[in-house]
């Protein structure tokens, strides 16, 4: 499904601040792939999703989604196949617009000049009931006017109202209290279970990095120090996979907002 | 003041608002939905008035009012293009062309810098004529300016509730999420802009033919103008549905003529009128500035006349 050949960044070429962020990274995604990413600070793992969803275009290699050459694709356009959730749950939606109208824009359905349908309203009232949040009977209301666990879960269901071929999901649950992430976490496993979507998930919590999906990758330097998937990954426990780290890096995981248990 | 010269006030700021109101109803698409500040509004008001003055003059007054808009659409793409395309800052691209459109606007009316319609037939005369014995027949510029405003409340109303409008309002509303989600901004930009634009040559278009006379500086202040008139729109009908903010829009547009009128009526100079509407719109805008500070200030202020009498 996705295919990433060799791609690097380097930001700031030539002056003091000169970082590589990625470095020669190699990645193939099966379809219907649930990938876990850790990693320590400054690995390269926010920059890996902003290269595959077109923040920038790398310095080298090239990028392949569902057999199509996104590598130079401007972000807008890659953005029509991929759904991507930020771990701040104000940037996901616009405030000042209705749930409804921020429905609208995500479903893309239509022309530009169409309106919202009474069969578009009816179809975001079911699936905003999915979420159990009472938001179906609030469709009128300024998004705004809701939690930020609300407005993830708003977002969520935005990026996949109309099935990405790879969902993206940037520490979606970090920002939001405990009750709330656990509810988005919910709702994420069934939104990606449901439309068997392609799913790159970036989580600090160790437990959940081995509970959700069926793969696990550690990055370090912009590249992938671990990726470990089926029997040898259902035998992993934390400790073990920490230990599989340093074994790889030569040196302890180092992550300030690292979670050891779920 | 008896009656009449009360109701006259009325009108004239009335009329006056009325015509206005569509270049603020410009700025409602541009500065409250896009947020993009756009400073060609001057140039373009007396774009449109200039264009429509030389078509009314070559005696097609309605066609006038079609071209005025085309030539604000053309002065709001090179606005945006400058700005999505050319790396120019969005303030800089509206002042870069309000400047041109000052050469623009001179060579429309060929090298002139007033174009007089003292003869010509204009969409008001037109509309006058026909109205001859109605009871309507003295209101003829009431009628125009009401109906022009009516069809623009409803032509925008119904564009930002379409998909592009709502693409446009996501543009203004929250750029992160535009950037992340499959609409082009460049292109939502462009297309609100030149929306826009055609608004304010409409404007102007038709104030020049309601004075029967189009001149350079017609549209000098005007954003100011209708700034202020929007801010004093967004104080009355601030929420609420499109339609219900566009019309608050219009309202204010009313009032601030309306406010005006009358200070000219108590002797206030007429050359007052642009320093009041830019006080109006750092008044609107710094007003809930300084509220939200305020306690920060009340508190700084008393903790400092505290240190001053020995301090605890």
């Amino acid at each position: 499904m996705l295919t990433i050949s060799n791609i690097s960044k380097t930001f700031n070429p030539g002056t003091v601040n000169e970082k590589q962020a990625l470095t020669g990274l190699s990645l193939h995604l099966e379809r219907g792939d649930f990938v876990t990413i850790i990693g320590s600070n400054g690995a390269g793992k926010s920059t890996l999703f902003n290269a595959i969803s077109g923040s920038f275009l790398t310095d080298s290699g090239s990028i392949l989604l569902a057999g199509r050459d996104i590598t130079f694709q401007p972000e807008y356009r890659r953005a029509k196949r991929i759904g991507r959730l930020f771990q701040d749950p104000l940037r996901g939606t616009a405030p000042g617009m209705t749930i409804e109208e921020n429905l609208a824009l995500a479903a893309g359905s239509g022309g530009w000049f169409s309106r919202v349908s009474r069969a578009e309203k009816t179809r975001f009232r079911d699936r905003l009931a999915l979420l159990d949040m009472g938001l179906e009977d609030r469709m009128r209301q300024p998004v705004g006017l809701l939690s930020g666990g609300q407005r993830q879960a708003l977002t969520l269901l935005m990026a996949t109202m109309v099935p990405p071929k790879l969902l993206l999901l940037d520490e979606h649950t970090a920002a939001l209290d405990p009750g709330a992430a656990e509810k988005v976490l919910g709702l994420t496993r069934d939104i990606v279970a449901e439309h068997k979507l392609t799913t790159m998930m970036i989580t600090h919590n160790m437990q959940q990095a081995l509970s959700l999906g069926n793969r696990t990758l550690m990055m370090d330097s912009g590249r992938i120090v671990l990726d470990v998937s089926g029997e040898e990954r259902s035998g992993l426990t934390v400790s073990g996979l920490l230990e599989r780290f340093k074994a790889g890096v030569g040196k302890g995981l180092d992550n300030d907002r690292i979670l050891l248990s779920g | 003041m008896d009656l009449t010269t009360v109701l006259s006030l009325g009108q004239t700021a009335l009329e006056l608002g009325l015509i206005c109101s569509l270049t603020v109803l410009a700025l409602f698409l541009s500065y409250s939905m896009l947020n993009v500040c756009d400073l060609s509004t001057d140039g373009c008001f007396t774009l449109g008035a200039a264009v429509g003055a030389a078509v009314a003059l070559s005696g097609h007054p309605f066609l006038a009012l079609a071209a005025a808009m085309a030539a604000g659409v053309c002065s709001g793409f090179i606005t945006a293009l400058l700005q999505t395309r050319l790396g120019v800052d969005s303030l800089l691209a509206g002042i870069i062309v309000n400047t041109a459109l000052y050469s623009i606007n001179i060579a429309v009316m060929s090298g002139a810098s007033l174009l007089n319609m003292n003869k010509a037939e204009t969409v008001f005369t037109l509309v006058k004529d026909r109205l001859e014995g109605t009871p309507l027949a003295g209101q003829y510029k009431l009628v125009v300016a009401l109906a022009a405003v009516a069809l623009a409340l409803a032509v925008l109303t119904l564009f930002l509730n379409t998909k592009l409008g709502l693409a446009i309002r996501a543009t203004g509303n929250n750029p992160d999420m535009v950037r992340a989600s499959s609409i082009n901004p460049i292109f939502t930009t462009t297309v609100g802009l030149c929306v826009a634009n055609a608004f304010t040559g409409l404007s102007g278009c038709l104030l020049a033919q309601s004075q029967k006379s189009a001149e350079i500086n017609i549209g000098t202040g005007m954003v100011t103008i209708a700034l202020a008139s929007l801010l004093i729109g967004r104080t009355i009908l601030g929420r609420g549905s499109i339609l219900s903010r566009a019309v608050g829009v219009v309202l204010g547009s009313f009032l601030f003529r309306l406010v005006y009128t009358v200070a000219l009526r108590f002797n206030m100079p007429a050359f007052m009128l642009k320093l009041v509407s830019s006080v109006i719109v750092v008044l609107a805008i710094s007003g809930p500035y300084l509220k939200r500070r305020w306690p920060m200030i009340r508190r700084r202020l008393s903790h400092r006349s505290g240190t001053a009498k020995g301090g605890r």
